[in-house]
Parts: C-alpha cells; structure tokens; sequence
C-alpha cells in the first residue's frame, strides 16, 4: 500500500497554480500508508503528492513519476501482479523501461493502450495519472475496491486521495457529515457507493474510471460482477474444480510477486487454510503466518489454527486480543476506518497487522473475498432455506431446515408458527425481490435507528433502500438468485466494509499491504459462470473450493462448521471495560451537542448494556454504531 | 395504563419500556400493543422475556403456551399471568 493524493483544476487551464505545501500537508495525513519515501509534483494546473511503502523495486521507481517524453505522469497505490508479463509485452513493441517497478509499467500501459490500459490489469490499484497531449486527467480504481480512492471537487478543483483525512487540508471548509449516508450504514453497514459519511466527497467506485477532460467529470464502469445463467460452464463438476485449482495456485503465485518478504494471516477457517496450503506447496517462500486469538472461547479459533499449522508446518506468530483491547484501541481505530461501524471487528484485525510489522513483514496474503466469490456466506445460505419456504409459507416443515443453519434454534412454536415466521420468514410473500437475500440483514440493522434523535429522522428524507436499489444495475432481475445475493454482498458488505473498514484501513495504519488472491479478477470471472449448484450443494457452503483444495487440509479443517469472524462487541463496549475516554461519547451532553441520537434512549441502551443483560443484535449494533459516529463528529468535523 | 397499575403490571411494563423501547416514558406503551406489529420484540427478546416471567414472577411458560395469544402485550400477558396462577 502507498499513498496518493493531488489536486486537479478542472477547468485545466494552464493560470490555475496548486500550491505544493498543500499537497504536501496533504501527502503528510498519508504517512502510515507509505512511510519509506514520498515526493511531490507540481505543474501549473495539477499537483500530485506520493507516499511510498516499497515493497516492489525498492531502489527506484519512486513517484510521481513522470514519462520519458514528460507528457504523462501519475501516482499510483497498490500492485499490479502481472507486471512482468506486461513489461515483456511492452519491450516486444518497442517501450524502453528505466526501472524495474510495476508502475513504470502502468505508465507505458497507458501510453500503449490510451485508456483501455487497465483492461489488461490484474492487480489492486488507485490511480491518477495526468495526460499533457490529451488534456486528460484519469482517476481509476481496480476492480472490486481493494485500494481506496476518494475525491471531492470544490471551486473548480477536483481533489483526491486515498484516504479522506488526506483530502482536508485542501478543503476551505472543512468535512460535514452526510446524514443520508449515516442512515445507509445504519441500513447496509456501509453507505451506498459513490457516497461516504462526508457530504460531497465520494469514492471512485470498485471498477469505475473517471476522466477529466474539457471541463467535464465523466465516470466509466470499466468492469463489473458479471453473472449470466446462459453462460454456465458445460463441463463437469470435477473439470470445474480442477480449473478453480490450477486458477488459484497461479492467482496466489503472482501475488508472492515481491522485493519483501510475504507473509499470510492464518484464521482456522477454510479460506485461509487453502492460501496458506497453496504457499507451501507451490509458493517457493518461506511459510510465514499470522493469527489472531481470543480470550473468549467463542471467538477463538486456535484449535484449527494450531492443526493447520503442525499439519504445514508453518513459522507462526499469534496475538491474544483481550476484551479490554478493543475500547482502548477503538478511537485509534476509528480515525482510520474515517466512516462509522457496527462491529468491533476491525480493532483486532488493526492489532494484527501491528504484529505483522513487527515482525519486519509488510505484505500478507489473506482469504478475503473466498466467501463471496465463491458461496460461502450464512446469508446465501438462509436465503436458500427462505425460497425454498416461500413456495409454502404456511408450511410447518419447510422452515425445520433453518434449524440445520441454526442448531441452537429454540423458537417455540407449537401454535401457528407465528413467531418462526415473523422472526425468520420476511418477505417470504416477495421471494422475487432482488434483494429477497439481504432483506433480513438490512431490516434487524435498521433496528438501531430506533437511536435517531428526533432531528435526525426528521430531516432524512431518502429511504436508504431505495438508494441501494437505484444502484443496481438492470441485469440484476435477470440473475440467478445465488448470484443476486453474491453481487449485492461484493457490491455492498464486501468492498464497503470488509475491504476498507475491515481490511485496508486496518492494514495501511500499520504500513502493511493485504493481498487477496480469491479476488482475482481471473478467478471471479470463472466462478461467476460455475453454476450455483455446485458452490452450494444443499447446505453445505464453498462446495466447489472445498472439491478443489481439500487434497491438501487436515479434515476437520474441510468439514468443520464455519466460524463467521467476530469480536467482542457488547461486553468490551460496557461496563468497566468501557473506558471513560469512549463513555463520554455517550454522556446527555455530548449526544446533545452532536443531536444525532436520543440520548436518553442511549443512556437506557448504556444502562442495559452495563447491567450485564445481553444485547440483541440491533441493540449491540447501535452501541458500536452510535460510539463510532460520535467519534467521527469529534475528530474528523468539529477538530 | 390503569389507573392504579398493579405491581405485576409495573413491572412488565417497565421491563418492556427500559429494555426495548430504551425510555421511561409511560406513554409510549399503550397495554394493547402488539409487540410483533410494533416490532418491540425479535427473537431473542420473546426467550428474555420467558426468563423474566420465570426469574422475576415465577412463571414458567411450558413450550406449548409460548404463543402470541399469550405473549404479545402487556394485556395477553396480564391475562395468561392470571390464568396461571389461578
């Protein structure tokens, strides 16, 4: 991971001056993400600024960088992974390389193929790149949202950078919170994409491009999460495994690709356990891993951690997270997410990338994106049980499979089955809604918005499901039903959380790069066309993955029941674990002053949470929720 | 609520209004509300209510009475309370 960041004038004429103490203010909020170098480029109407965390070509390739014939130069964040095959391409037509690196290779890309480049791109990449010929200037973002890239435009300037901190010093007026994108988190986790928790400052979405020429600000969907049913593979199951085999060896080889050594974060669960199998048996590295442990047994996974690990025979290093951990690291952790959570989940994932460096690591592999491409979640799963119910929803047996998803499941219900029904069968009467998958998810979320202040509810004016759902794209209709749940779950929990809040923000603020080989664009284009009956037979998730890789796992790591990770949330945001530097955040007079929330619903919220009774899921949501937002307010808006 | 509210009516109704509805403010509870249309209670909340009844009024709810005619406000759970300990 670097850093990226510039400002643009839109009107591109050659009087606007971009001042380069701004920029480098603004590259200064972007050291965490690149602490080996940075540099800074002005020209009379762009500025770029660069923070470097080397891991490719370590003696040059510094940036910006800036063509041969001084027409293009860019910034660039992230790794392309097929570098060298590109850069052989290259030399064959003639381009003349001064360094090693990969972005010097996204420079000639581009001036080879104009802005087609990134088609041939297999990597996770934030871009901007400045084309003197053309008059052109080019933001692009790769494919599924590994790499963050903001922007905002203001008084004709149009301002990025990787991290929304980078992007203040730029701004005459300072950041304001977007409270319809508030009511998205508080809906899906993470607002609907282009938008944040900051009013006018937007992502360029996962696979978007956004050109900048004469005057205008264009986006372009360069690629998307594509399923068609006719475009199903023929082949056999068996075929089919051995191709999603020999795909992830070679996605997982090139992403060992490095001047650095690589490490891999190591969780017991499936996804993990086959990268960590893959790099011992075709990664030609050494087997470094890394794991996180809870004190709490049901967090924990170190009995699957520790068969993995004598079973392949890995160097390994653990961190034992401790409930109190996760309110004395959760400000911190806030100010890196820059957006509002509902889980405590990232404030270990950003202690294990700190063991990661200190080990003198800066790069890991990880499983993220597994479950989605390739069927794993519980939701695909509930979803599945509920269409199957929905043909007869009165029914006493067809809902009997939830309890195969829930075994715990106690729900009496010997009367009419109301309560199983209301509780689990929603929309049980529209089983074609496109998003039939993730209605129960989103409405137990929006429970937590029962925590509006009145001010609030009164002045949001957009239905947060009616934003996502003017996001989808057309095609969605005609999707499989596994495969809508899929793109709704890549399109919105995983690269609007999981990849940011919980994965790169938690990487980059200890300068460590994740790479993600399930996210291979390869990859997800062969799965996207494996039909959904063979990632998902029955009930039994990752079929096809677990056909392809279980040769090489111990067999309670194949069969065991999967594990979502999670954190301690409720406990370590209450009582005394809850510090007094976190718990006034939710004193009447600070909800007040911030009038975003109903403080006195939240001090009986508090009052519960302190007593030690549980709390429900929207309940325990809308603590970390409403902590997390209250911490946004004070440091990123009123500081 | 009642004019005079009993104790155990008190007490259901504050157990609902602090733990779910997060107030004190006797007036947004009204006896007759459904707590599945209003959306009071989800599925954990009913099982911590069959422990409240158990902990705090020494009811037990057997499996079969754990029904919305018995549980789904405060006026079915006067009732069935009645039933119980007549």
């Amino acid at each position: 991971m670097c850093g990226i960041a510039g400002i643009v004038s839109s009107k591109l004429d050659s009087s606007s001056k971009i001042g380069s103490n701004r920029l480098r203010q603004m590259a200064e909020q972007l050291l965490h993400r690149g602490p080996d170098e940075s540099g800074i480029l002005t020209r009379p109407n762009i500025g770029l600024a660069h923070r470097r965390l080397s891991i490719i070509d370590l003696t040059s390739g510094q940036q910006p960088m800036i063509s041969a014939d001084k027409s293009i130069c860019l910034v660039f964040n992230g790794e392309i992974f097929n570098f060298i095959e590109l850069r052989e391409a290259l030399v064959k037509k003639g381009h003349r390389f001064t360094t090693t690196s990969d972005t010097e290779v996204v420079l000639h890309m581009y001036q080879e193929y104009g802005l087609d480049f990134v088609q041939q791109l297999n990597g996770q990449f934030a871009i901007g790149l400045w084309d003197d010929k053309e008059q052109r200037f080019i933001l692009v973002r790769d494919r599924v949202g590994i790499c963050p890239l903001y922007y905002t435009v203001e008084k004709d300037q149009l301002i990025f950078a990787s991290e929304i901190k980078a992007l203040k010093p730029a701004l005459s007026n300072g950041l304001e919170l977007n409270k319809q994108a508030l009511d998205q988190i508080f809906t899906f986790w993470a607002p609907v994409s282009p938008n944040t928790i900051f009013e006018n400052v937007y992502e360029v979405s996962p696979g978007q491009m956004l050109v900048l020429e004469k005057g205008q600000l264009k986006k372009h969907q360069y690629w998307d999460w594509q399923f068609n049913q006719k475009g199903y593979w023929q082949t056999s199951e068996q075929q089919q495994a051995d191709e999603l085999h020999e795909l992830l060896i070679e996605a997982t080889k090139i992403r060992l690709r490095a001047d650095v050594p690589v490490g891999a974060y190591l969780s017991g669960g499936l996804d993990s356990s086959v990268l960590v199998a893959m790099i011992r048996h075709y990664g030609g590295v050494p087997l470094r891993t890394f794991s996180l442990n809870f004190g709490e047994a049901e967090f924990d996974e170190k009995s699957y951690q520790s068969s993995l690990i004598a079973h392949l025979k890995a160097e390994h290093s653990h961190l034992l997270v401790k409930t109190e951990d996760i309110a004395q690291n959760f400000i911190q952790t806030i100010i890196h997410t820059e957006t509002p959570i509902l889980r405590t989940a990232p404030v270990p994932m950003g202690m294990l990338s700190s063991l990661v460096r200190a080990n003198d690591f800066k790069v890991v592999l990880t499983g993220e994106g597994a479950d989605e491409v390739l069927g794993g979640y519980d939701i695909f799963k509930e979803a599945k049980v509920r269409q199957f119910w929905a043909i007869n929803p009165d029914s006493k047996f067809r809902p009997l499979l939830l309890k195969k998803l829930y075994p715990y499941l106690t729900l009496p219900d010997s009367g009419q089955g109301t309560y199983l029904k209301r509780f689990f069968g929603e929309a049980l009467d529209t089983p074609n809604d496109i998003a039939f998958s993730h209605l129960p998810r989103w409405s137990t979320t929006a429970k937590a918005k029962k925590f509006y202040s009145s001010e609030l509810s009164a002045e949001l004016n957009e239905n947060a499901k009616e934003a996502i759902y003017a996001s989808f794209p057309k095609e969605l209709n005609q999707m499989h039903p596994f495969n809508r749940s899929q793109y709704i779950e890549s399109k919105s929990l995983m690269a609007g959380y999981l990849l940011t809040s919980q994965g790169d923000r938690m990487l980059a603020k200890n300068s460590v790069e994740g790479r993600f080989p399930f996210l291979d664009h390869r990859v997800i284009e062969f799965a996207n066309r494996v039909p959904p009956k063979y990632k998902m037979k029955g009930l039994n998730e990752k079929s096809l993955l677990k056909k392809a890789m279980a040769r090489y796992l111990p067999k309670e790591i194949v069969h065991r029941h999967k594990q979502p990770y999670r954190a301690p949330d409720m406990k370590a945001m209450s009582g005394d674990y809850l510090v007094d530097e976190l718990r006034h955040y939710l004193t009447e007079q600070e909800l007040t002053k911030v009038n975003l929330f109903d403080a006195n619903k939240v001090k009986f919220l508090l009052k519960k949470a302190d007593s030690g009774k549980a709390l429900s899921i929207p309940e325990s949501q809308a603590l970390v929720g409403i902590l997390s937002t209250q911490i946004i307010v004070d440091k990123f808006i009123n500081n | 609520m009642t004019a005079v509210a009993t104790n155990q009516e008190s007490l259901l109704r504050n157990f609902i209004l602090e733990n779910y509805l997060f107030t004190d403010d006797q007036s947004k509870l009204n006896n007759a509300d459904s707590f599945l249309d209003t959306g009071i209670l989800d599925s954990m909340g009913i099982l911590e209510l069959i422990y409240f009844l158990d902990e705090e009024l020494s009811i037990k709810v057997e499996s079969n009475e754990m029904i919305p005619a018995n549980l789904d406000s405060i006026d079915n759970l006067l009732a069935f309370i009645a039933k119980k300990q007549a």
